[in-house]
């Protein structure tokens, strides 16, 4: 943790406090999504969340690590959409 | 079946990923990364190729069998280790040679970084191996 909290210190709180909730609401929609489609955009929801709680978390302890994790994530994240993509397709198609 | 945009992407993606993939590979030995997971990158820009174009364009893009990239990760592992037995020390004994690049300054090569380019190639062949025959199930 910082010695010293600066205001970019508090904002990356308040943002973590944010994405949480939008991480919540997101998982409610992967539990009770009606069908597959609206579980997978959840999904992609919830891995752009985690790519932004990872940048806050890096700013809150001052580790440039954690961007390099992110920058991977967000390069990986739609790759598993688009195989779902791939699978509801050929589904609706039999 | 295969998108347009999705195509004109991986063209512009895959060069991306194959790049950061190169790059955790070198940093990892002082930093988190490493050949493992440069392998799974690089693995994953040809598994977006073969999303988009099909898996025989990917084969035909790879040029080299995966199972060829497995044997040849494995020697090349191999022979990080015996370069030590060489000079006298025991198996795997880390060696390092500094290299006088004109414009980048010094570039540390050692044989930690050849083990981890072995063990980046065998992981690229063994996820493509896998991945590419699910693919080819359907």
């Amino acid at each position: 943790m910082p010695v010293e909290l600066t205001l970019i210190h508090h904002a990356a709180r308040v943002a973590l406090l944010i994405l949480m909730a939008a991480m919540f609401l997101a998982l409610y929609r992967l539990v009770r999504g009606p069908n597959l489609p609206d579980r997978v955009i959840a999904l992609d929801l919830i891995a752009t969340l985690a790519l932004g709680m990872i940048v806050a978390y890096a700013i809150l302890t001052g580790q440039p690590v954690f961007l390099n994790a992110a920058v991977i994530l967000a390069l990986i994240a739609f790759l598993g959409t688009v195989a779902f993509a791939k699978y509801i397709e050929r589904r609706m198609s039999e | 079946m295969t998108s347009t945009i999705l195509r004109i992407a991986s063209r512009y993606l895959t060069p991306v990923f194959l790049f950061f993939s190169l790059l955790i590979l070198y940093r990892g030995h002082n930093a988190p990364g490493g050949g493992f997971i440069g392998g799974l990158l690089a693995a994953a820009a040809l598994i977006l190729y073969a999303m988009a174009c099909g898996v025989d364009a990917a084969r035909a893009k790879l040029r080299i069998d995966p199972r060829i990239l497995v044997a040849a990760g494995l020697l090349t592992a191999l022979l990080s280790g015996a370069l030590a037995l060489f000079s006298g020390n025991s198996f795997l004994t880390g060696r390092w040679v500094m290299l006088h690049l004109p414009f980048l300054g010094e570039l540390p090569l050692g044989t930690p970084l050849l083990f981890d380019l072995g063990v980046y190639l065998v992981v690229i062949g063994i996820t493509l191996i896998m991945l590419f025959a699910l693919m080819e199930e359907d």
